[in-house]
């Protein structure tokens, strides 16, 4: 028979699986040399992102909507005057449901006066008419997922190993596919530069060992932030974690967002 | 409902009802009148090559006086589909990069591949292998700069020996059928680039790039009836109206069939009415009300339904004037439903917010990038391309050999709308 094993061919195919084997780190070596050259991330020289896992979660339980976040993201990351948000604050009012309706609760309204960067106005509603009231910090969720990585044609968007999601402004070509695909609402096309833009959780400072700008001005630790490889003592995130059932917004979406909110409603996507 | 109208009237200052992003309260939205022009154009080449398979290779014998046309028609429109994609680009110096590097997981790099596929592959051999004895035939009989450049096109093979045209007619036949699926490919990854945004109730859905491809179709039949009417009337030639039904014919089925899809989708999203389904049907009422109800649904379909389908019926009783309005005005409503679906889809999901508490108004500015002025140059682009090549390639005074007829065959010997007596 023609196809019965022989010495010669089983060496080579080992030799070729040993060289497969063999390639694979030499390719990666290869791949994450050509990213460090072409790829602009904002991170200082000599960080390793294989070393950390960033995340924020967000206790909507003590949001008090005063908006600084909002306004220090706009500064800090030189985000454009107008409808353009890195990240912003919603607020929820739930009221009570008519007498006699029938119903649980009555009416959901949101608001968001210039992404909440300005605090809010006060409430038209009477206070005894209202059945909930909290306010929601907005930002990228981080997904697991994440739609816009997967749509963006020229792969401008990647997934960073240290869970930050971000964009090479360098090469994005502006096609606006990724805005489309955030359920979020979390991406605007930069006005100025043309190019997509979102929350990087602050990248440049992260990787030099600050915090995020929203995290860092928060007067009431409603924005939880931390590297999850690199606890600290008494970590803020694992306290989070334990003390809270959490939500994901939107989760029927599959993008397993990994900014995770306690002290939200259904209401909230 | 009303700023749909005023809009078009004057300027209206955006606004927006209920809850929406603060990201997405924009002046405009960020997908405008150029991505609604880019699935139209795609859709209309690739229906227009469908309609030339038919003669190549279903054999519609009666469809053969629009052969060409429909092949150079798709070929116009094609070269302009990547135009209205590539204007809008934030940075449109980088579009190589889609080809270079591109991320293959995303709808909108493949697309690249597909269209160049379909621009290199299929629709442009196939046309130089359908034209290649005329080519070379012009190329002696024709003085001056035309003359050099039937000689550019033949790109040096002059062999017109009957093995080689034999040859070429077999190669020809099997780009025909290579480009069928090619041409659904190229429009139902069209469709794809929106179905695949789950974050969008309006867009993500399974049977949008079937809907792509059965609207294509239809549109595409519709231009080459409308070129075919067109030109024909340009050159005071009579209509072949055995030609003409049959195409119709097509328009028909193809209308039934995309339809019936349409109103699967719609009886789909009324039952299941998932989460933003109220959402869908405020704006479908309110904001798409002129675009939808009126203009894709009513005139758009039903209308050219009707009066199609009573032809289907009727037709020897009908007078032959008479079905030749019928058939253009089918063909015109056929071509503005379509476009009207394409901005439904595209403007439609835009509209509204993802957070599905609110809703956009979209006002069109009159110049700019994404107005009106630009999509109507996109628009007339394409046929200011056509008529150069019909100029070049589908000549009065150049005799042609269709690539049905057996190679030896003299030329113009068949009675296409070229050489058909004048009408009366």
């Amino acid at each position: 028979m023609s196809n019965q094993l022989s010495r010669r061919s089983i060496l080579g195919k080992i030799g070729a699986t040993l060289a497969g084997v063999l390639a694979a780190p030499v390719a990666r070596t290869a791949k994450a040399a050509v990213q460090k050259v072409l790829v602009t991330t904002g991170a200082p020289k000599g960080y390793d992102p294989t070393r950390h896992k960033w995340v924020m979660a967000i206790d909507a339980n003590r949001c008090i909507g005063c908006g600084l976040c909002a306004e220090a993201c706009k500064k800090e990351n030189h985000v454009p005057e107008g409808a353009f948000f890195r990240t912003w604050i919603e607020r929820y009012v739930i009221t009570k449901p008519k007498p006699e309706s029938g119903e649980t609760r009555g009416e959901t309204l949101v608001d968001c006066p210039d992404g909440g960067m300005h605090g809010f106005p006060a409430l038209s509603i009477p206070k005894e008419e209202i059945q909930h009231s909290f306010f929601v910090p907005k930002l990228c969720n981080l997904c697991h997922h994440s739609p816009c990585v997967q749509v963006c044609p020229v792969g401008a968007t990647f997934d960073t190993p240290d869970g930050a999601v971000l964009i090479d402004p360098k090469y994005c070509i502006g096609c606006g596919f990724c805005i489309q695909a955030c359920p979020y609402g979390c991406r605007f096309l930069n006005p100025v530069t043309k190019t997509a833009e979102k929350c990087t959780l602050c990248y440049h400072r992260i990787t030099r060992g600050l915090k995020p700008a929203c995290v860092e001005i928060c007067p009431t630790q409603s924005r939880v932030f931390g590297d999850l490889k690199n606890p600290a003592p008494d970590d803020p995130l694992e306290k989070f974690y334990q003390n809270n059932r959490v939500q994901a917004l939107k989760p029927h979406l599959g993008t397993e967002p990994r900014v995770l909110y306690a002290g939200i409603d259904k209401e909230v996507r | 409902m009303t700023t749909e109208v005023t809009n078009v009237l004057f300027e209206v200052m955006p606004h927006f009802e209920g809850y929406v992003y603060p990201n997405e309260a924009t002046q405009q939205p960020l997908w405008s009148i150029l991505i609604v022009l880019y699935p139209y154009i795609t859709g209309l080449v690739a229906g227009a090559f469908i309609m030339a398979s038919l003669v190549r290779v279903f054999n519609v014998r009666a469809l053969e006086p629009v052969y060409r046309l429909s092949l150079l028609t798709a070929f116009a429109f094609l070269l302009c589909a990547p135009l209205p994609l590539l204007f809008h680009l934030g940075h449109p110096e980088r579009c190589l990069e889609v080809m270079m590097t591109p991320h293959l997981t995303s709808p909108m790099a493949i697309f690249g591949f597909v269209y160049a596929w379909y621009l290199m592959a299929v629709l442009l051999l196939e046309l130089w292998f359908d034209y290649r004895e005329d080519l070379v035939r012009w190329s002696e009989t024709t003085p001056g700069f035309q003359g050099i450049l039937y000689r550019l096109f033949t790109v040096g093979v002059m062999d017109v020996r009957k093995p080689a045209l034999e040859l070429d007619h077999k190669i020809g036949h099997i780009l025909s059928i290579i480009g069928i699926p090619s041409a659904f490919l190229l429009h139902g990854y069209v469709g794809f680039i929106f179905g695949s945004i789950k974050a969008n109730p309006w867009w993500g859905n399974a049977l949008m790039p079937i809907i792509f491809i059965m609207s294509a179709m239809v549109s595409g039949i519709a231009l080459c009836i409308f070129n075919y009417m067109v030109l024909s009337w340009i050159r005071r030639k009579a209509i072949d109206m055995k030609c003409l039904d049959t195409m119709c014919k097509f328009l028909f089925y193809a209308l039934v069939m995309d339809g019936a899809i349409e109103a699967l989708d719609w009886i789909h999203r009324i039952y299941s009415a998932e989460e933003g389904f109220q959402v869908i049907q405020y704006m479908a009422r309110e904001k798409l009300f002129y675009t939808l109800s009126v203009g894709q649904l009513a005139f758009g379909t039903l209308v050219p339904l009707l009066l199609l389908g009573v032809l289907q019926l009727i037709r020897l009783r009908v007078p032959e004037v008479m079905r030749r309005r019928m058939y253009f005005t089918s063909s015109a409503l056929v071509l503005i439903g379509v476009l009207a679906m394409r901005w439904n889809v595209v403007i439609g999901g835009q509209t509204f917010s993802k957070s599905l508490r609110g809703v956009m108004s979209y006002k069109m500015e009159f110049a700019g990038l994404e107005g009106w002025f630009m999509g109507a140059i996109l628009l007339a682009l394409p046929f200011i391309i056509l008529t150069v090549m019909v100029k070049l390639f589908l000549s009065e005074k150049l005799a042609t050999t269709p690539p049905w007829e057996p190679p030896t065959a003299g030329a113009g010997q068949r009675p296409d709308f070229r050489t058909e007596p004048v009408r009366p």
